[in-house]
């Protein structure tokens, strides 16, 4: 039998069913908005934000590798590539960048152009704090955690997510 | 993304190549070595408690699992013999047929085991176990009722995996 080759983030996104992007975003925002309401501290609300991605990302990572047939990355790089160009296209639909690495490649940064989660968010000065998308970041690290031993943390800002290995 | 619609599979199952009652049990573990599936179609002969056999099992793939990756003649790292193997470090095998049964093992990245027991006639289970994996996710772990690494007793997930399994050949 040969092996499957892995798909794109591309065909499964296509592939997938999918729910309207501004519905998306707007239910989002309000669930940011209600956790600043009930939490009133940014620093809880970043934390609060972090866990329910984490939580997200230990169940997605079976989604992920049952469809993608992405098989165990050998290297660091490889995983950031992955996550950038497989993970985020399938999930969000939006492919990001990974640059920043340092030179001993244990830390990257990984860049969404277009941040579908940031659509008509202003934040006003009294949320300077807030890691908008802290979601995304608890995403990824419950997700590593399932298919690794060595990570260490990411941090974010709207953005922009940077891995340290 | 999906929320409430229809739960479609993708891809679809593999052809089936034969029919017939073949599968004897199937076993799905975690990374943790947590028993979360256990099922059995066609078994005639308990000779330990449900516990003990899991344990077994498991023990039996870890063991497995760290021969052949020991006898690999191909790659060059290579951990000691009874070191954990980090999910899919190393040479994995796929199955093993005895003259009375055929295991067939699928290891994802993420550390979910499947394991089938069939009859030692059937063929490449490989796509089957996978398109099992593919039910575990959407019926499992899509289920915002079921908390991740606990026993799986979910019935339409039970019943669809039987349906699957009793058309293996």
């Amino acid at each position: 039998m040969p092996a499957v080759a892995p798909r794109s983030g591309e065909a499964i996104f296509s592939s997938a069913e999918r729910v309207n992007a501004e519905l998306f975003t707007l239910t989002y925002g309000a669930i940011v908005r209600q956790l600043i309401t009930d939490l009133e501290e940014v620093d809880e609300v970043n934390k609060q934000l972090d866990q329910m991605g984490y939580n997200i990302g230990v169940r997605l990572i079976d989604e992920f590798l049952a469809k993608s047939n992405v098989s165990r990355c050998v290297d660091f790089k490889e995983t950031a590539e992955v996550i950038a160009k497989v993970g985020f296209k399938m999930f969000l639909g939006v492919s990001a960048t990974v640059t920043n690495w340092d030179a001993e490649g244990t830390t990257c940064s990984l860049v969404l152009e277009d941040n579908p989660l940031v659509d008509f968010v202003e934040l006003p000065d009294t949320c300077q704090g807030l890691h908008y998308c802290n979601v995304l970041n608890g995403v990824v690290r419950g997700a590593l955690e399932m298919v690794s031993t060595c990570y260490l943390m990411l941090v974010l800002s709207s953005c922009h997510i940077i891995i340290l290995v | 993304m999906q929320f409430f619609g229809t739960t479609e599979i993708n891809p679809s199952p593999p052809a089936v190549t034969a029919s017939g009652n073949n599968a004897h049990m199937m076993y799905i573990f975690n990374r943790n070595g947590v028993c979360l599936l256990y099922r059995e179609w066609n078994r005639s002969l308990h000779t330990l408690d449900a516990q003990q056999d899991q344990k077994l099992m498991f023990g039996l793939l870890f063991s497995l699992k760290s021969l052949t990756a020991k006898m690999d003649p191909v790659s060059a790292d290579k951990v000691n013999l009874g070191v954990p193997q980090l999910p899919g470090q190393g040479c994995s095998f796929h199955s093993f047929r005895t003259n009375t049964y055929k295991l067939s093992f699928m290891e994802t990245p993420s550390g979910i085991k499947l394991i089938l027991v069939t009859n030692p006639r059937t063929g490449d289970l490989r796509e089957s176990l996978k398109y099992i994996y593919n039910l575990y996710v959407e019926y499992v772990v899509k289920n915002p009722l079921y908390t991740p690494g606990t026993p799986i007793k979910y019935e339409l997930f039970n019943s669809t995996l039987d349906q699957y399994v009793r058309g293996l050949g």
